[in-house]
């Protein structure tokens, strides 16, 4: 290039080369770049596009497809061939030419984008990728018009299954890595690599090299789909759905986990077709894992509620209208809670009833929740946790976790820590965006350790730190850390984050607040549902207020009691709430008359016997659900309610951070609402209970989800100041009923020895929102039960034998697999699908986390799994 | 004014009736098409039976008037309605919409969507001039068997493709679109039963289609 001595005199009249910088020279601009930039990404701000197919941003650059090629001239001098912008760094006085201005280039370009096309087959027109595909793209902007090539291209059987749900056509590969890149970098499971070599070159399994082994096994394989340039990916559930200019795209919010992911969902017809990672770099990045990205048919099932019912004299329940079904609730719910119903043979009448939204609410429904308790039910019975829940998790919530932003801990400051400590936390299983950000920050030199029983795929794929302890001794091992994690957790922005399942062991939340207290790391409290955080500072808890004050606290009430225009803080309940096993006891036990349900499985709770005996012996039930239920089918009236797909709203995620989100798809907008040729009437849970309430003459005020967050963002502002920070205050503790009745002792009759029980649920085990998703359930990891070597050794099973653990209420039987947990543990999935439908859980066979179980193994247990 | 002034008014008269008339005897005497003249669609089947359609709505997204409506669907092991994956589980063609164009047959991947000479398109029905699936599917030839059922003629869906061109010229199986168009189209006038004739007859014609 001719430019030299001009590019001298411009710089005469330049500013100096900020610090860390160097200049240099695309397309004849002069251009200052961070050192280190990757040419390709100084080129893009200035808004020069080299086409590329390899490189992506959150990947480390491969150099793979060699799409790139730009000129570069160093000390005036040509490298003697064009180089791959993706890999090259940007130098002080380097001189780039791209295609824009160089002839070589774009020659090279066109040349690689020719060999590129040679074998790749003419399926445009039926690719799942056609309209949206980089290489289509690219060829027509930087590829010939017309094919040289005439001889037979080469052809590979397709498409070939790599797993359930993800299809790879190796026509179609142009070899860019990406998907292995990610899959070994990012997800760290490594079950695709590229194999062969020369023509024969392609992307492959274990499965599909040898004709046997390991597919691709993840939690996040939708990713590959996602990124991959071409369609050599695609993705089972939605292979030939659509095509991409079919489809209206909508930004929405991840309703899987406390993550709230950023999710794109492309609709049509009236149904969603596919949901896409959002590109959110402070939260998700942008990857989504499977559940996320491939379980969104649950508003297609065919038991979807789409009208109202009540239920007749006939004891069945029918379709009416939403005035009529409004009116028999609000008439029931009034005659439970002021005792009006009929008096039993001592002449004790039931009165009061408890609230159960489930933890799948948005923020602005779980306000509405607490809300129609507090005015409408005048209660304080209100428990948004359909888990294992305990009172010092209400008082650590309350204390430690109500009003916290992502100024506490973000996803950000868990990638900057220098030690994360996990405790009753399977990241990748409980909240996979979460194991996303702690595998990059190990990638990157932090120290994530795991208080866990054994090494499961997320503590390996995250460092491999783990502190091993039996189930139920998690408190004494964190009293009694190894020196090199409690060193790691006072450095400066270390963070504790402790799941929902700390309140499966008594102490481990006051233990894991102590833990941050003595090191002055921070504590983040990670459930794993989507609304539970949200219910959390709304205040659907016994103990909570909206905005997160405690119940006990009278200058709290009159605050919020002000701010609902009531007259005095009498109008509010002053007295405690009952948790969940509380409300569910006294309704079996005829105290209370009436329950208002909302999404909660009657499997995913504690007891769930107990909750079936509480619906059968309660007066009213009035559930408020997308889908036929257990709970629907006990109720009184059924009052249908939208899913997130049709509703506005906002998740507040386990950082705190809310992330809202618009209506996908109106069900009020003519056809495309329609389900199933249905015009779907359903609304939103805040809505439904604001009519309800008018129905009962109580004003809520959350006609809609906007109006709603309005007027919760006023009463958070109001009550901020009664939020106390203060563990050993005594308002939490004084917000919750005298102690809770102690736990049934559960005695195992053991002729085996008994070993402690260690569990959580896994990523896909088959819960409401997979249904209708046989792909997705395909790649679930399979149930399997953990021991250690030694104790198989003494109950004498060997692995991969079919076993039997034992309940006080039933057993299981899955096959064993040896894993390096503590001897006398067993490790078992906390809920396991079954064939048939029906769902197994540990709680419905009365097994807790840290409890007693029984496992047998042998022949009985092979003659029992195979009758 | 001559005295033949009365009756050189009628001159045109006279003189027309002795050519041949333009008007037509229809529908008594139904007029024959041009070979590729574009009338009703016509989705055509493999010559076992099954469906040539796959479902992919590249006929309605090639149609300017928006008169395709697609919605593709699954065939499984128990259920297959055409050879692959997808077959074309709702069809519908709106002829209160169609302009006649072909586009839509030239879109077709599988020559599946072709045009008959049928054109007595009218109704009294705005309904009933959406035609479905049922009306648009060809009839079943000597040989064929109503879907679903399995595929007779080949492993896997490339049979049916690779081979197809070939079976379609024997002359022991029957389809629907041969490849040539005849030599001597018929001219004679169709049997009074009404356009459609036989499918035989249907299966001779073919518009807008490709030449080899």
């Amino acid at each position: 290039m001719t430019q030299a001595p001009e590019r001298t005199s411009d710089q005469d009249d330049l500013p100096p080369v900020p610090e860390g910088h160097v200049r240099l020279t695309i397309d004849d601009r002069i251009v200052d770049a961070p050192q280190g930039e990757l040419l390709i990404r100084t080129c893009e701000r200035l808004g020069i596009v080299v086409p590329r197919f390899c490189d992506h941003p959150l990947l480390d650059p491969a150099g793979a497809c060699r799409q790139c090629l730009v000129e570069v001239e160093m000390g005036g001098r040509k490298m003697p061939k064009p180089q791959a912008s993706c890999t090259m760094t940007v130098a002080q006085d380097m001189v780039v030419n791209t295609q824009m201005t160089s002839a070589v280039a774009d020659k090279a370009q066109q040349g690689v984008m020719e060999l590129l096309l040679i074998n790749h087959p003419l399926d445009c027109p039926i690719c799942d990728k056609g309209g949206e595909c980089p290489l289509q793209n690219q060829a027509m902007s930087s590829g010939r018009a017309e094919s040289r090539f005439v001889e037979e291209k080469r052809t590979f059987a397709k498409p070939l299954p790599i797993s359930d749900e993800v299809l790879l056509d190796r026509e179609r590969c142009v070899l860019c890595q990406r998907c292995t890149r990610f899959s070994r970098q990012i997800a760290g499971d490594q079950f695709i690599e590229l194999l062969e070599r020369g023509a024969h070159q392609q992307i492959g399994t274990e499965e599909t090299a040898f004709g046997e082994g390991e597919d691709f096994q993840s939690y996040f394989s939708g990713n590959t789909i996602q990124i991959c340039p071409v369609g050599a990916l695609t993705s089972a559930s939605y292979r030939f759905r659509s095509r991409p200019f079919d489809l209206v795209s909508t930004p929405g919010v991840s309703e899987h986990d406390a993550s709230g992911a950023s999710v794109r969902r492309d609709w049509r017809r009236g149904t969603v077709t596919r949901v896409l990672a959002g590109d959110d770099p402070e939260v998700n990045e942008e990857w989504i894992d499977d559940k996320t990205r491939f379980a969104f048919r649950y508003t297609q099932a065919a038991d979807r509620l789409l009208r109202p019912m009540v239920r007749g004299d006939d004891g069945e329940l029918t379709e009416t209208s939403w005035t009529e079904a409004l009116e028999r609730a609000a008439q029931l719910l009034v005659a439970a809670r002021d005792g009006q119903g009929p008096e039993d043979e001592d002449g004790h009448r039931k009165q009061g009833v408890g609230v159960l939204p489930g933890g799948r609410v948005t923020v602005e429904d779980g306000y509405a929740y607490a809300k129609f308790a507090r005015l409408a039910l005048r209660t304080n019975d209100v428990d948004a946790r359909a888990r294992v829940g305990s009172d010092e998790e209400l008082d650590f919530l309350g204390t430690r976790v109500a009003g916290t932003g992502p100024d506490h801990v973000s996803f950000g400051a868990l990638e900057e820590a220098p030690a994360v400590l996990c405790v009753a936390l399977e990241p990748e299983e409980e909240a996979p965006i979460v194991f996303l950000r702690l595998r990059k920050a190990a990638r990157t030199g932090t120290a994530v350790h795991h208080l866990s029983q054994w090494s499961t795929p997320a503590v390996v794929k995250t460092g491999g730190r783990l502190v091993r302890c039996a189930p139920g001794d998690e408190v004494a091992a964190l009293g009694t850390l190894p020196d090199a994690v409690a060193a790691g957790l006072a450095q400066p922005g270390a963070v504790v984050l402790v799941g929902e399942r700390a309140a499966e062991v008594p102490g481990l939340y006051a233990a894991v607040a102590d833990l941050g207290a003595r090191t002055g790391a921070k504590v983040a409290w990670i459930p794993r549902r989507a609304g539970e955080r949200g219910a959390l500072d709304a205040g659907a808890l016994p103990t909570v207020l909206p905005g997160g004050a405690p119940v006990a606290d009278a200058g709290a009430r009159a605050a919020l009691a002000s701010s609902w225009g009531l007259p005095d803080a009498a109008g509010l309940p002053a007295d405690a709430g009952r948790d969940l096993g509380e409300i569910l006891r006294a309704t079996a036990d005829g105290e209370l008359a009436g329950l208002v349900v909302g999404g909660v499985a009657l499997d995913d709770l504690p007891d769930p016997d107990l909750a079936r005996r509480a619906l059968e012996a309660a007066d009213v039930v009035v559930s408020l659900e997308q889908r036929r239920s257990e709970v629907t089918d006990r109720a009184d009236v059924v009052l249908p309610v939208a899913p997130v797909i049709n509703k506005a709203g906002s998740f507040r995620n386990w950082e705190g951070r809310d992330r809202h989100f618009t209506t996908t798809i109106d069900p009020s907008g003519g056809s495309a609402g329609r389900v199933g040729g249905t015009a779907a009437t359903t609304l939103p849970d805040c809505r439904v209970l604001d009519t309800l309430a008018v129905e009962m003459d109580v004003d809520l005020f959350t006609q809609t989800p906007q109006a709603t967050a309005a007027e919760f963002a006023r009463v958070a502002d109001a009550l901020a100041g009664h939020r106390t920070r203060d563990a050993a205050n005594a308002l939490f503790a004084a917000s919750r009923r005298s102690a809770s009745p102690p736990a049934e002792e559960q005695h195992v009759e053991t002729h085996a020895p008994a070993l402690r029980l260690a569990t959580w649920r896994q990523l896909l085990d088959g819960g409401a929102l997979m249904a209708g998703e046989p792909e997705l359930a395909g790649t679930a990891r399979p149930p399997k039960f953990r021991v250690s070597t030694q104790t198989a050794l003494r109950l004498g099973i060997a692995q991969d034998d079919p076993a039997e653990l034992e309940g006080p209420r039933g057993s299981l039987i899955l096959p064993v697999e040896i894993a390096d947990l503590p001897d006398d543990v067993v490790w078992a999935p906390a809920r396991v699908p079954h064939p048939d439908g029906r769902v197994v859980t540990l709680a419905g066979l009365g097994l807790a986390h840290g409890g007693p179980a029984r496992l047998t193994g042998g022949s009985r247990a092979s003659e029992r799994s195979s009758s | 004014m001559g005295m033949f002034d009365g009756v050189a008014g009628f001159g045109v008269t006279f003189s027309t009736m002795f050519r041949k008339v333009v008007t037509e005897d229809y529908p008594r005497v139904k007029k024959v098409t041009a070979p590729r003249y574009h009338g009703r669609h016509q989705l055509n089947r493999h010559p076992d039976g099954l469906e040539k359609c796959v479902g992919c709505e590249l006929c309605a997204w090639a149609c300017p008037a928006d008169a395709i409506y697609v919605e593709g669907g699954d065939n499984t092991d128990e259920e297959r309605y055409s050879p692959g994956e997808r077959y074309g589980a709702i069809y519908q063609i709106n002829y209160l919409r169609c302009i006649g164009c072909g586009l839509c047959i030239e879109a077709c991947p599988t020559r599946s969507l072709t045009m008959t000479n049928e054109y007595e398109l009218a109704d009294d029905d705005r309904q009933d001039l959406i035609y479905d699936k049922e009306r648009l599917l060809a009839p079943l030839l000597p040989g064929m068997e109503q879907p679903p059922h399995p595929m007779r003629l080949g492993e896997d869906e490339q049979d049916y493709y690779v081979q197809g061109p070939e079976m379609a010229r024997r002359p022991d199986v029957q389809d629907q679109v041969r490849e040539e168009v005849p030599m001597v189209p018929p001219r004679e006038p169709a049997p009074q039963d009404g356009v459609s004739g036989t499918a035989v007859e249907q299966s001779s014609v073919t518009s807008t289609g490709e030449k080899r």
